[in-house]
């Protein structure tokens, strides 16, 4: 009797651990995506064919795309290079630049657009002596781009670091040895080897530039059409019309959902064995 | 003949060899994991500076720490075989083995003869289009080998060699090894932990020990 009786309890306590993994796991979805069904199911195809139009949302999503855009090619041209540099030789101080590459991730994005205005503002650090020269940065679409790279390089430094550090250095030496340069090595070793994490480094930088708000509206304010991007145009439009706010929100998330799936499917092809 | 006379500061001892090879000689290295072994060579092929000594191979110097010559890595016409081979997995076997020579930027006809000509001998031309990422231990080794010799290199490296493969293909490497040595008569050094491997390849033996050469020893008439 006591047997079956301890079997029974066994088999429950097993059932009631599974039941309680799932309610946490059916939690979490829920907390993850019930924001995201209450935007849709206020969608309708008649308000995206009025408002996506609208000239507002239109500013807003060209703006954003080019000043994203711009913001990640410049991280990776920078980025690159450096992240190569920085995994490949010892230096001192390098862990005080892995912990400066961090900082914008734990840095509140509103800190980091203030800090920004400080140093670029007309009477900042910086700022006082471009302005004697003719150059103001701050409340310029130049200053989203500014707010941008800050806040989204992480994304793409750490990911790079990871990369070149995890490459076997006897790549690179056999091609030296071989009678390539530096520069040919980096060019058809070093990047086709890493291309598909630094893609999707790329991806990731280029997203957290096009969600950014917080450094944005601190340092760049928000001027339709010069630095009103669109999570900014969501912040405008829901002080006016709430269609508008919500035109623009579905449009970011259809642009984040390509994004993931762009990663998700890069991530998964041309991995090599390195 | 190639000659090395180098001294080193590593963390736990100095480096200090003297040793010479000569054309069509294979050198063996050996001794204990950290030993200097791999050291030896990457000084040689110019991935390491030494504190002092000099590197010649015949009358052209590699390195005199004295008259402050260092000639770059990519100019030493080295061959350098790494542990794991390092075959581009990016790559066909055919631009693999092809790199050298189009990273000194020989006109094509040359490149695609020479490539050719080693695919053959290696036995690797049926393999030629197949991505390097995909091969075996063995067909990466006879790549690895075919690459590092298409560029007619002066002196020959293989840091173990044998390590990944099975014995089938360890017999198989070794006598690549011998052959392309032989028939190219230029000096190679050999590092390995295998005695068995030592001997069957060598034909010649300096054993290390904390960065000195302790032991040196002669396998002439070992082999055919």
């Amino acid at each position: 009797m006591n047997v079956m009786a301890d079997e029974k309890r066994q088999k429950f306590r097993a059932r009631a651990a599974k039941g309680i993994a799932a309610t946490l796991v059916l939690i979490v979805c829920l907390y993850l995506t019930l924001p995201l069904v209450a935007l849709v199911l206020r969608v309708t195809p008649e308000l995206l064919m009025t408002y996506l139009p609208n000239e507002t949302v239109q500013k807003a999503l060209w703006l954003s795309l080019l000043t994203s855009g711009i913001a990640t090619v410049t991280v990776i041209a920078i980025g690159t290079p450096a992240a190569y540099f920085h995994s490949r030789t010892a230096y001192p101080g390098k862990t005080l630049v892995d912990t400066f590459i961090d900082l914008p991730l734990v840095l509140p994005p509103a800190v980091a657009g203030f800090s920004l205005l400080l140093l670029f503002g007309r009477t900042g650090l910086l700022g006082t002596y471009l302005h004697i020269i003719g150059i103001d940065v701050a409340f310029t679409t130049l200053a989203v781009v500014m707010a941008q790279i800050f806040v989204s390089s992480p994304f793409y430094l750490r990911q790079a670091k990871a990369l070149f550090e995890q490459l076997d250095p006897a790549y690179e030496e056999t091609a030296r040895t071989l009678g390539s340069s530096s520069f040919r090595t980096f060019i058809s070793i070093i990047l086709p080897l890493t291309a598909s994490g630094l893609i999707s480094g790329a991806i990731m930088t280029f997203a957290r530039a096009l969600g950014e708000f917080g450094a944005t509206i601190m340092f760049a304010g928000n001027l339709p059409g010069v630095t009103q991007t669109m999570p900014l145009a969501i912040y405008a439009a829901m002080q006016g019309n709430f269609d508008v706010a919500i035109a623009i929100s579905v449009l970011l998330v259809a642009i984040s959902l390509a994004i993931m799936l762009a990663v998700r499917l890069l991530t998964r092809n041309r991995k090599y064995d390195v | 003949m190639f000659n090395c006379n180098v001294r080193k500061q590593l963390r736990d001892f100095t480096l200090d060899v003297s040793f010479q090879v000569g054309r069509g000689e294979i050198l063996v290295l050996m001794g204990d994991n950290g030993a200097g072994k791999t050291t030896v060579l990457r000084m040689t092929a110019g991935l390491l500076t030494p504190t002092s000594g000099t590197i010649r191979i015949g009358d052209r110097i590699l390195f005199d720490n004295a008259a402050h010559i260092d000639v770059p890595v990519e100019n030493r016409q080295t061959g350098y075989v790494f542990q794991n081979s390092a075959v581009f997995p990016h790559m066909t076997v055919r631009d693999n083995v092809s790199f050298g020579l189009r990273a000194r930027r020989l006109d094509p006809e040359t490149i695609a003869a020479r490539t050719a000509d080693w695919l053959e001998r290696l036995t690797i031309d049926d393999l030629a289009d197949v991505r390097a990422g995909q091969l075996s231990g063995g067909q990466k080794q006879r790549v690895a080998l075919a690459r590092a010799m298409v560029t007619e290199p002066s002196l020959l490296m293989l840091d173990e060699p044998f390590t990944a493969l099975d014995a089938k293909n360890q017999a198989a490497v070794r006598e690549w090894i011998r052959l392309c040595v032989h028939e190219h008569d230029i000096p190679c050094l050999l590092v390995t932990h295998a005695v068995g491997d030592a001997e069957a390849v060598g034909d010649r033996l300096c054993v290390l020990e904390q960065g000195r050469i302790v032991r040196e020893e002669n396998f002439s008439g070992t082999h055919g």
